[in-house]
């Protein structure tokens, strides 16, 4: 390969394209990962804390498309603070500064606030896909500077985002000239919608294969629009409710025969059940169907609507599907990849009406099942048994007992066993997360066997350190832990802090690790991030160690501790001498440890009389001035390393 | 090592926690209550045979054989995003209201009825329930026309405040969006039942 000009070698590295071989790529010598780095278009960032973005921009100038995620994992659970911080701002505004001609921007728990959105809508000329998943912290004036200013949009995809709505006419706000949508997903949005400037919106649009409307579309505006595009691909509905004797209603019978290629359909946001036939006749070219979000259908009427659907591919349904339901899907869609079944009490234990029965039944009608998020009553031993049996293929299989440390009810004995007989069977399991009781034995299966896991979820599970040991041990692929309400302590947590480096993060609430364990992982680990969230300020730093510690979030960085910190999050210091802590100081005031255990209150302007001591370490000095931070001795620049 | 040596000094008493005030750990943990068809036999002790470290567990196996009396909830149990528990807080809400009362007034009667939208599955038997309740009769509606045929005329006021006619909107979006039913009688009642 040194013979061939660099071009060669370029067009060569454009058929690579996962994210991990081009990795890779970059690492076997000096001139391939210039030439690497100079063509990579696609970056994913898994964590936006691990790098800077004037680090990603320096090694990826010609960046197009951009992927970003910023809350752990367990936010989706509130069991992370409102203002912890994956703000999208900064990254918008470092790539605003430089040269980068960016595209595409996917987001997954950040917050976005309208500035930066505004920002983004100004910023670059060419950009045409913004996708946000669980965001939050904008409005639908932010969506309107994107509809504004971004003339060649192909698609605004909004997914289960908390968006504040101004009810003012944002979707008005696309130009006349807008015509190059293909993507529009709006389901998750609250308020009114404009409903014949979206029709307009939809019939200047020639190239849209995906709309997902919102509630507060109805089902004649519905018609309307599919008269607009009948060459739609895949379809969310709004509100599916209607008087189905009126002609309103006859009209979307026809119109919907008219739309031959929908492939996709989800949205029944709210649906009178006897409308449901409507659709009937596009049910046997569906590949992907969600229902999810539709609590008002009887299982009957499922079963009836799903009996039709011989290609699906996804099914996301609600557990009022029953046992029986399940039957029925895995009698009639045998190429079924993806099964989620939600609960349609999401506040506890409810009547769930799916068992292990509805998996077993699953796992053996449907081969190419791959693919699993269940919750459910409760499930068995010899169910899990079966089911590894009959499906070897799960790269992810996510069960959720709604009684989260119940038994197999048959047995009564732990789930360590059917768990292990997934791991032993499923040998390109990827993701898992599991429920039930279970004892440290279902962690030495998953070390033993689960080499290719790279993300576990843990809650409720456990006995002592051995278990979280057998992981750490075993499962050298991993990428993401989290764990919660487990008894895992600082043995387990110390034995082998190497690891960390190799994930991405390590998420640990409610267990027995302590304030002492956490700062000795800091200790000596600058590619770390070891944040303590105190919320309530239930852990006093100053004194001692051997407090349990609520909340602990590990991350590896290139980049140090982060400067947005709030208040409640403590980002331990790498160098630390005794029990000194730095904690994030706010505008007004701040207060530092001193090595004797002193507390100290200074105002900011007030620096510069009163230094740090030497030996000290800086966090989160966003707000500090520039004199004072060359005035510490022994503050380290932390940025990151990349070339 | 000094979390070993923690153990023998029973800093359970003294122990600083983080948690929601008012909470104890037990309480976080506690597991829901038991679904009927399950198990009433205590649990297996796991701990018995295992040697090694075992206050790490004590409160784990505590929760699990005590039998929860109330329903605890779990912060973040069972793991559904937010944003889908918000979508399904208006539908629990609705499904457990006794009902949807409304009051029913009509022109001339000396008081007022109420009833329950709920217990009706249409509107034939609202009107039905309604003629016998005021001894009255409507007459037939029409997409159209409204109601020909009879002096009186079922109108309700919707959230917004607007007088409707009743019959115009599917039936489920009618009792979430009824305030309350006035009869009305006389011109009033043919100004609406007229066709425009």
């Amino acid at each position: 390969m040194n013979y061939f000009p660099d071009e060669v070698i370029e067009h060569v590295f454009d058929f690579i394209t996962s994210h991990k071989d081009r990795n890779a790529v970059s690492l076997v010598c000096k001139s391939w990962y210039k030439i690497e780095r100079m063509s990579r278009q696609i970056v994913f960032i898994g964590n936006c804390y691990a790098i800077s973005p004037e680090g990603v921009i320096a090694r990826f100038p010609e960046l197009k498309s951009l992927t970003l995620k910023g809350k752990p994992h367990f936010a989706d659970f509130n069991l992370v603070p409102h203002d912890w911080g994956g703000i999208l701002y900064p990254w918008i505004e470092a790539f605003a500064k430089s040269r980068v001609g960016l595209e595409e921007l996917r987001l997954k728990r950040m917050v976005v606030s309208d500035e930066s959105l505004e920002l983004l809508s100004k910023s670059f000329v060419n950009f045409k896909a913004l996708v946000l998943v669980s965001c939050e912290g904008f409005s639908t004036d932010g969506l309107a500077a994107v509809a504004a200013n971004c003339r060649f949009l192909r698609e605004l995809d909004l997914q289960e985002n908390e968006v504040e709505d101004h009810r003012g006419h944002w979707i008005s706000r696309f130009p006349e000239s807008c015509t190059s949508l293909v993507s529009l997903n709006l389901a998750c949005l609250k308020g009114e919608i404009n409903l014949s400037a979206l029709e307009r919106l939809v019939a200047r649009s020639p190239n849209l294969k995906s709309l997902r409307l919102s509630r507060a579309v109805p089902l004649d505006a519905l018609q309307k629009i599919l008269m607009r595009a009948p060459q739609l691909v895949d379809l969310g509905t709004g509100s599916f409710v209607h008087d189905p004797a009126s002609d309103a209603y006859n009209k979307l019978k026809a119109t919907i025969l008219k739309c031959k290629s929908i492939k996709s359909l989800s949205g029944f946001l709210e649906v009178a059940p006897r409308c449901l036939s409507a659709i009937h006749p596009i049910c046997h070219n569906l590949t992907s169907l969600n229902l999810s979000y539709a609590p008002g259908i009887h299982g009957n009427d499922l079963i009836k609507l799903i009996q039709h659907c011989r290609k699906l591919e996804r099914l996301w349904i609600l557990d009022c599907i029953g046992d029986k339901g399940l039957g029925i899907v895995a009698s009639t869609c045998k190429e079924l990849q993806e099964l989620r079944v939600f609960p349609s009490d999401p506040y506890g234990v409810g009547n769930a009406a799916v068992t292990e029965e509805g998996l077993v039944a699953i796992s053996a009608g449907c081969p190419k099942l791959h693919s699993l998020l269940y919750f459910c009553q409760q499930m068995t031993n010899a169910a899990l048994i079966t089911v590894a049996k009959n499906c070897s293929n799960f790269t992810r299989f996510r069960l959720c007992i709604l009684d989260p440390t119940r038994p197999d009810p048959v047995t009564m004995q732990p789930l360590d066993e059917g768990f292990g007989a997934i791991v032993q069977s499923c040998k390109r399991l990827r993701r898992l997360s599991l429920s039930g009781l279970l004892t440290d034995r279902v962690f030495l299966y998953i070390g033993m066997y689960a080499e290719q896991l790279e993300m576990l979820s843990i809650a409720f599970a456990g006995d002592s350190d051995k278990g979280m040991l057998y992981v750490l041990n075993g499962c050298k692929k991993l990428r993401k832990l989290e764990i919660r309400d487990s008894p895992f302590g600082d043995t387990a947590l110390l034995t082998d802090v190497g690891k960390y480096e190799t994930m991405r993060s390590l998420w640990m609430s409610s267990c027995e690790v302590t304030l002492g364990g956490c700062k000795t992982l800091a200790k000596n680990r600058p590619m770390l991030n070891v944040e303590i969230i105190n919320e309530d300020d239930q852990i006093d730093f100053s004194s001692d160690d051997r407090q349990k510690v609520g909340k602990m979030y590990l991350y590896r960085t290139l980049v140090g501790p982060r400067k947005d910190a709030p208040e409640f999050v403590w980002t331990l210091s790498r160098r630390w001498v005794g029990t000194d802590l730095v904690k994030q100081h706010n505008s007004n005031s701040s207060k530092f440890l001193t090595m004797a255990g002193q507390e100290k209150s200074q105002k900011s302007q007030g620096w510069s009389k009163n230094p740090v001591p030497s030996g000290w370490n800086c966090h989160n000095i966003g707000v500090l001035s520039k004199n004072y931070c060359t005035r510490i001795i022994g503050y380290e620049d932390l940025k990151g390393t990349m070339a | 090592m000094a979390f070993i040596e923690s153990r023998d000094l029973n800093l359970d008493a003294t122990e600083l926690r983080l948690g929601l005030p008012g909470t104890t750990e037990e309480s976080e943990k506690q597991t829901p209550p038991p679904i009927a068809r399950s198990n009433k036999r205590a649990l297996p002790d796991m701990n018995d045979d295992q040697p090694g470290p075992c206050n790490d567990n004590s409160h784990v196996s505590d929760a699990k054989k005590s039998a929860p009396p109330t329903k605890a909830q779990v912060v973040g149990w069972p793991p559904v995003r937010s944003y889908r528990k918000n979508c399904f807080q208006g539908k629990k809400v609705e499904s457990e209201t006794a009902g949807i009362f409304v009051k029913v007034s009509m022109d001339g009667a000396p008081y007022l009825r109420k009833i329950d939208l709920n217990i009706y599955k249409g509107y034939s038997e609202l009107l039905k329930a309604l003629e016998e309740m005021f001894k009255f009769k409507v007459g037939k509606y029409s997409e159209r026309e409204g109601y020909n045929g009879s002096e009186h005329v079922p109108t309700y006021e919707d959230k917004d405040g607007d007088w409707m006619l009743v019959g115009d909107v599917p039936w489920e979006m009618f009792i979430t969006s009824c305030k309350r039913l006035r009869i009305m009688k006389g011109s009033e009642a043919r100004g609406l039942g007229c066709a425009v």
